[in-house]
């Protein structure tokens, strides 16, 4: 249980790259189940190199933050599909990673990484300490993420996901915005893959695979217990949903289900948390989101607007 | 101020789908000037605006803004020119942002957007005062996402945000017909004010005759991609909307005329 709780809380780093494209961009990014490999490789590699930890970690996320770039190219620059553009550069990122590791795997086992520490504390799997580690870690990623997404800068990136032509014509370059927000992204999810493969004790070709369900599982399983109304709010239920995730993987082996199935058991849990909300008995439970305000288009919204409803858009 | 100077646009040309658009378009405003539009649909009022901004690109002919040819601009780096309203309420803002995100985005139009704080205390006493003169009590809801307002509010605010800043154009494309009378009526007045504080040089697609009339110094009519009927200062003080509608005759009867003559 604590490992699924220190492991949930590492992969809500990569949670929230998912939660930039995802929700603020609007922009379904397949990438991650590449980036995440290369992090990982690029980390472990350097790592049995003999670099040091916090440089392999860092140079992690920088890859990352690299294919973030090439998709965004892609789409932007290429006018390729985004899931096109996405899937384009994770099919890619297979070969990269392989020749990265030199191999299907790279084991560090006698290797110092940044997890030692902790390890040689005793702080992992054991006690709880080592998840309050990780949670400081992660709820620092979230605050940085908290306060980008509120610079004006951050401002065009989260109107770039909501009204691209009114923002273009408030003079952004909304190429400039995606890319940018592909690169963070994924430079998040590099990362996170370089602290998986280290608190794992390797890096593996085939950790990605998947990845970008996880990632969505996180996102849509957090936000339907806490909500998105505040960016606050939305990107700590990311990461509650990254903990949560990995709680209910746990029970799901727990009670005897092949680690084989968990993929099956992922993909079920994505489609139920998005159609569950939609059907007929559950919609009347009302939530927390709904009992603290509502969204923008939600029930809730039309007594807090004090004058007619806007008609439907008519034809230019 | 702004120059249009043989501008032409043809939409899918050599295809069977081959519209034009604009045809050898010119038009002069200068700094101040308040110029409706009218003409009916499909004349190119749209197109000519898009082109002004540059979301479309056009074929033939020069635009200038401010002395600047503009052609080869981006629609975004055409935007610190250029303020716009669009006919769909929902077009102009960000729904899911503050009403307070959305003035500190239309703030910073066209310049540099940076990773300082993109609500400060300073901007958000500007925003107030800024509301106030909507008269619409919008001062108090800074924190309400955009999303929640009616039609009208939204298309004030799109107003507001579209010209706050002054830009040296101001493009309004039918931004009050999808809205109810009284909300229009509404909008309508306060883009007097808006235009007459800024002294903003504005451009407004209207197919409100009497607005057409009631607003600016001049107006202009369009048919089939030209310009086939302009009334200065002095000339659009005596307009009527009979008079217009005469002149709407006229060219819909010449029109007729011509495709008579082809086929
Ligand atoms: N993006 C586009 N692609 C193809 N054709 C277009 C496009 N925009 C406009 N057109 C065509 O160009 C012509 C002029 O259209 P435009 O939208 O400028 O007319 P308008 O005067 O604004 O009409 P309305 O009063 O209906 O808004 C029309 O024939 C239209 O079909
Ligand atoms: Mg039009």
């Amino acid at each position: 249980m604590i490992g699924a709780v220190e492991l949930g809380l590492l992969y809500g780093v990569m949670a929230l790259g998912v939660y930039l494209t995802f929700r603020v961009l609007r922009f379904p990014d397949l990438t991650v189940d590449g980036s995440f490999t290369t992090g990982a490789a690029v980390a472990a590699s350097m790592i049995v190199a003999g670099q040091s930890p916090v440089l392999a970690t860092l140079a992690g996320a920088g890859a990352g933050l690299v294919a973030g770039v090439v998709t965004g190219l892609l789409h932007t620059k290429g006018h390729i599909d985004g899931l096109l553009a996405g899937i384009l550069t994770m099919i890619a990122l297979w070969s990269v990673n392989l020749r990265i590791m030199g191999g299907a795997n790279v084991p560090l086992l006698r290797e110092d990484t940044l997890m030692t520490p902790l390890r040689d504390a005793d702080l992992l799997g054991g006690t709880w300490l080592g998840a309050l580690a990780f949670l400081g870690g992660v709820l620092v990623l979230k605050l940085l993420v908290d306060w980008f997404l509120a610079t004006d800068l951050g401002l065009a990136i989260q109107a770039t996901g909501n009204n691209k032509q009114m923002i273009k014509s408030l003079g952004v370059d909304t190429d400039f915005t995606t890319i940018l927000t592909l690169a963070l992204s994924n430079g998040l999810v590099g990362l996170c893959g370089a602290l998986v493969a280290q608190y794992q004790g390797f890096a593996d070709i085939s950790m990605g695979i998947g990845l970008i369900l996880v990632g969505l599982a996180s996102v849509i399983l957090g936000q339907a217990v806490l909500g998105q109304r505040v960016i606050f709010m939305a990107s700590l239920a990311v990461v509650l949903g990254a903990v949560l995730y990995r709680i209910i993987i746990y029970v799901a082996l727990q009670v005897g289900l092949n680690p084989n199935d968990m993929k099956a058991v992922t993909a079920a849990l994505v489609v139920a948390a998005l159609l569950l909300p939609r059907w007929g008995p559950l919609k009347r439970v009302p939530s927390w989101r709904d009992l603290r305000g509502g969204r923008a288009n939600g029930r809730a919204a039309a007594p807090v607007a004090e004058d007619a409803p806007a008609p439907a858009q008519k034809e230019a | 101020m702004l120059t249009i100077d043989g501008v032409g646009k043809t939409f899918f040309p050599g295809s069977v789908n081959e519209r034009r658009a604009l045809t050898d378009l010119d038009l002069r405003l200068d700094e101040g000037d308040f110029v409706t539009v009218i003409g009916s649909n499909g004349a190119g009022k749209s197109t000519l605006l898009n082109a002004i901004a540059g979301r479309i690109g056009v074929d033939t002919g020069r635009i200038d803004i401010d002395g600047t040819t503009v052609n080869r601009l981006p629609e975004h780096r055409r935007a610190r020119y250029v303020g716009r309203v669009f006919q769909d309420p929902m077009a102009g803002t960000a729904p899911d942002l503050t009403i307070e995100q959305n003035l500190s985005l239309a703030l910073l139009r066209g310049e540099r957007r940076g990773l300082g704080r993109g609500v400060t205390k300073k901007r958000r006493e500007r925003f107030v005062e800024e509301l106030r003169s909507l008269e619409l009590g919008l001062e108090d809801r800074l924190k309400a996402k955009v999303g929640l307002l009616s039609g009208g509010q939204r298309q004030a605010l799109s107003l507001l945000m579209a010209g706050f800043t002054r830009p040296r154009i101001l493009l309004l494309d039918e931004h009050t017909a999808a809205l109810d009378p009284q909300r229009a009526a509404l909008v309508t007045s306060l883009t007097g004010s808006i235009v007459a504080q800024g002294g903003l040089t504005t451009l407004m697609v209207t197919h409100n005759m009497q607005q057409a009339i009631a607003l600016g110094n001049r107006l202009i009519m369009m048919h089939e991609g030209r310009i086939v009927f302009e009334a200065d200062d002095a000339a659009k003080r005596k307009l009527t909307v009979e008079a217009l509608m005469a002149e709407f005759g006229k060219v819909k009867g010449a029109s007729f005329d011509d495709r008579a003559m082809l086929g």
